[in-house]
Parts: structure tokens; sequence; C-alpha cells
């Protein structure tokens, strides 16, 4: 943090907000800077310095700061009012604020003690010491191969045999297109390619007896021929057949 | 017994308690611990070893020595322990001296909101839950862990400076100061 010297017509800080922990370090910081009397702090100052330096703060702490600073200006305001001298029942409006301060100077004094205690414990490892977690490691496991073989085992035996696919009746069936081409070839040697698709055929039948026709002309078992143009196709039974 | 109290001491890898220790040889009384690890502390001390037997965290631990600290953190074979931050500190220091405490009682005395920061400590272990309050809903109640007293190198939490012996204490302003401000 940086201060520089206050000039004497103008006291502004200059404060870096991150360095403080909170208000009441920034307000103890503050008062001890000035060497103020703690017991006897002049309020209308050192609401006026606390204030000038939240106006730099970031917005997320900005609350804490500012409860502090409505109980700055309180007391202010509290200080201000007039008051019989002789006053038995008066409460300096300090008091409560003079206690949390020199309770949370006591707070820091022993911060100090942590600090140095941590440092010097710093300097000094455990064999294998984890800087965080306070979980104790886990103890090493003992392997022994034959359970380990029955452990596998075991869970290869519970897996579900997976289902890789899914078997769907072909809706073709061109062998049954095959037959009963087959059989008409055996009864006659010539027949109109209609005939080959069955009485009321489905989509599938049609397609299953076209495939059978275009295989059997393909092995030469078959001969198709359409006399002109747009005209029935006629089947014929192929030479290989009469061959044999 | 010296040899058996290291041994112990060696494998585990946090502070011994004498309890745990006591259970290396029913045969062995509390004088003979004693004994023992008095023999292997002067061991340590006097026979020009590079570690020291630590006395903290309600147990024992094998510690290395401070004056070889620079040279093993050079030569990157351990690593400093982070510092926590000075708002950290603060709700430690806090704890430690008012435990059991609640989050409001912390929040009162710093000034600032707590939740954060008693997160942090809780999930470094330095802090935990020890109960419940009396007050409304119950506030859960926050103390220090072994590992606080372990990080710290004490034995247990009177190793703390007592509140007497602080420079500042907590007087009663003096009330017959009315002109100010």
């Amino acid at each position: 943090m940086t201060y520089p010297s206050p000039a004497a017509d103008e006291r502004v800080f200059v404060v870096e907000l991150a360095e403080f922990s909170g208000p009441l370090d920034l307000l103890l910081t503050l008062i001890r800077e000035q060497e103020i009397d703690i017991t006897d702090i002049p309020i209308a100052q050192i609401a006026d310095q606390f204030i000038a330096a939240i106006h730099q703060l970031g917005l997320n702490q900005a609350a804490d700061y500012l409860d502090m600073a409505a109980r700055l200006l309180r007391i202010k305001v509290q200080m201000l009012l007039p008051r019989r001298v002789d006053d038995e029942e008066w409460e300096d409006p300090r008091a409560e604020l003079v206690r949390r301060l020199l309770e949370y100077e006591q707070i820091r004094e022993v911060v100090g003690w942590l600090v140095e205690r941590a440092t010097l414990r710093a300097d000094r490892w455990a064999r294998g010491w984890i800087p965080e977690g306070p979980e104790r490691p886990a103890a090493p496991i003992l392997l022994d191969l034959p359970a380990l073989l029955h452990a596998v085992d075991d869970v290869l035996r519970g897996m579900p045999q997976q289902v890789l696919h899914r078997v769907v009746g072909r809706p073709l069936d061109v062998e049954g297109a095959t037959r009963r081409i087959e059989a008409l070839l055996a009864d006659r040697a010539v027949f109109d390619l209609r005939e080959a698709f069955g009485a009321a055929p489905t989509v599938a039948d049609v397609i299953s007896a076209l495939i059978a026709i275009l295989e059997l002309a393909r092995v030469g078992r078959v001969h198709l021929i359409q006399p002109t143009p747009f005209s029935p196709v006629n089947v014929n039974r192929g030479s290989v057949e009469q061959a044999a | 017994m010296s040899r058996l109290l290291e041994a112990a001491l060696f494998a585990a890898s946090r502070p011994v308690t004498l309890d745990e220790l006591r259970r290396l040889d029913p045969e062995a009384g509390a004088q003979d611990l004693q004994a023992g690890l008095t023999a292997l502390r002067l061991r340590y001390d006097e026979g020009g070893h590079g570690i020291e037997l630590a006395e903290l965290a309600d147990g024992w631990q094998i510690l290395t020595r401070p004056e070889l600290a620079e040279a093993l953190a050079q030569a990157h074979l351990v690593d400093r322990p982070r510092k926590l931050s000075t708002a950290a500190m603060e709700t430690l220091a806090l704890i430690a001296y008012r435990q059991p405490v609640g989050r409001a009682e912390i929040e009162e005395v710093r000034g600032v909101a707590a939740d954060g920061v008693l997160r942090l400590l809780q999930e470094r272990g330095l802090v935990g839950v020890v109960g419940r309050g009396e007050g409304l809903g119950r506030p859960l109640q926050y103390g220090t862990t072994p590992l606080f007293l372990e990080l710290l190198g004490l034995k247990a939490l009177d190793g703390l400076p007592r509140v007497d012996e602080l420079a500042v204490e907590l007087t009663p302003p003096a009330a017959e100061t009315p002109e100010g401000a």
C-alpha cells in the first residue's frame, strides 16, 4: 500500500484496497499509520479518510466497507449532538468501535504469530508429506493373481451377451420365385413374363420374380424376347436347359 | 524399542499418537515408550542425522531438519506449502481462539462475510464443523483440526499464545473523553 505524506491542507490517502482483508483492517491501518490514540479517535477525520479510501474499491466487497462507513458517519453525528457536561448517562458512541478495533488488532497479532509458526514448520518436511488433504493415503494394495483372474472371470460371465444384429425376415423371396418359374419352364417352352409374377402379386413378388428371371437369364436357362417395343416380354426356355 | 518406534514413525505419513505407538508392543509401558522416543530423538539430534523427531498434533513425527530446507526446496524435491490469504489467516486465528464458534461471530469480529473463507479452510482440512450452536436455526460451529496443529508444529491448542500474553489487551475504552471529533 502506498501512503503519500498527507498534504497540510488536504488529507487524502491513496490506498490499495486489495491489501486489506476487511473494513476493520483498513480502519485500523489508517489509525495506526497516523499514530492516533485508539481510545480517542477523531471520528470526523477518520470517517472522511475511510470513505475516500473505499472509493477505489471493487463492488464485491463494497457492502462490508459501506456498512462500516455508515457506522462511522453515525458515530460522527452522535458526537456532534449537544449534551450536558455533567451527564452521567452519556456513553461515548465510539466505545463499541474501539472495542471491535482492539479485538481485531488482537486477531492481527495472533495471525502474525501463526504465520511465524507456520513458516518455521514449513521448513521441515515429514516423509512423503502432502501439502493438502487431511485424508490418510490409502494403504498399498495386496495383489493375488488367482483371485484377480477369478474376478475377471466373474466379470466376463456376468456380462450380458451383446446383441449385434437383429435379423428380420426378408420380404423378397427370390428362391420361391425361381421355383415357380422353373415349374412354368418345365410345363411350357415359352410363357408371358407376367405369368411369372403369379396371381395377385405384391411389389415384393414382382421384384422377387424379376430378380429370379434375370438370374436365370444370366446363367442361360431362359432367354428374354420382346418382339416389338412395349409389347409383352416372352420368356423362352434356354439352350442350356435344352442341352441338358 | 527405539528401532520399533523408528520403523513405525518412518512408515506413517502423519503424526502418530502415543496410543497408536503403544499398540506396537503391548508389553511396553508408558515409561518404556517415553524412554524409547527420547532415545530416538537424541540419536537423531546427536548422530549427525538429516532428520529429527518432532512432537506435534498429539503425536510424534519424523521431520527433515530446518537447516536443510533451502537445499531440499531448491532441488524441487519438496514443495513449500502455499500461504493462506490474510483473510483466511484471520478467520483461522479467530476459530483457534474461540472454538467452537459460529459464522456470525466470525463475521462480527472481522466485519466481513466469511462464507468463502470458511469453505476454503474446510477444504484445506484446517477447520471442521464441530457441532451446532444453541441459537436460532442451530448454526454450525467450527473448530480447528489436528492438521492445523500439525502445520503449525504445535503439540496441542494450549501451545497457542495465551490471550494475556498478547501485546494488545482488550480493555474497555476510557469513558471520560467527552470532547472528540
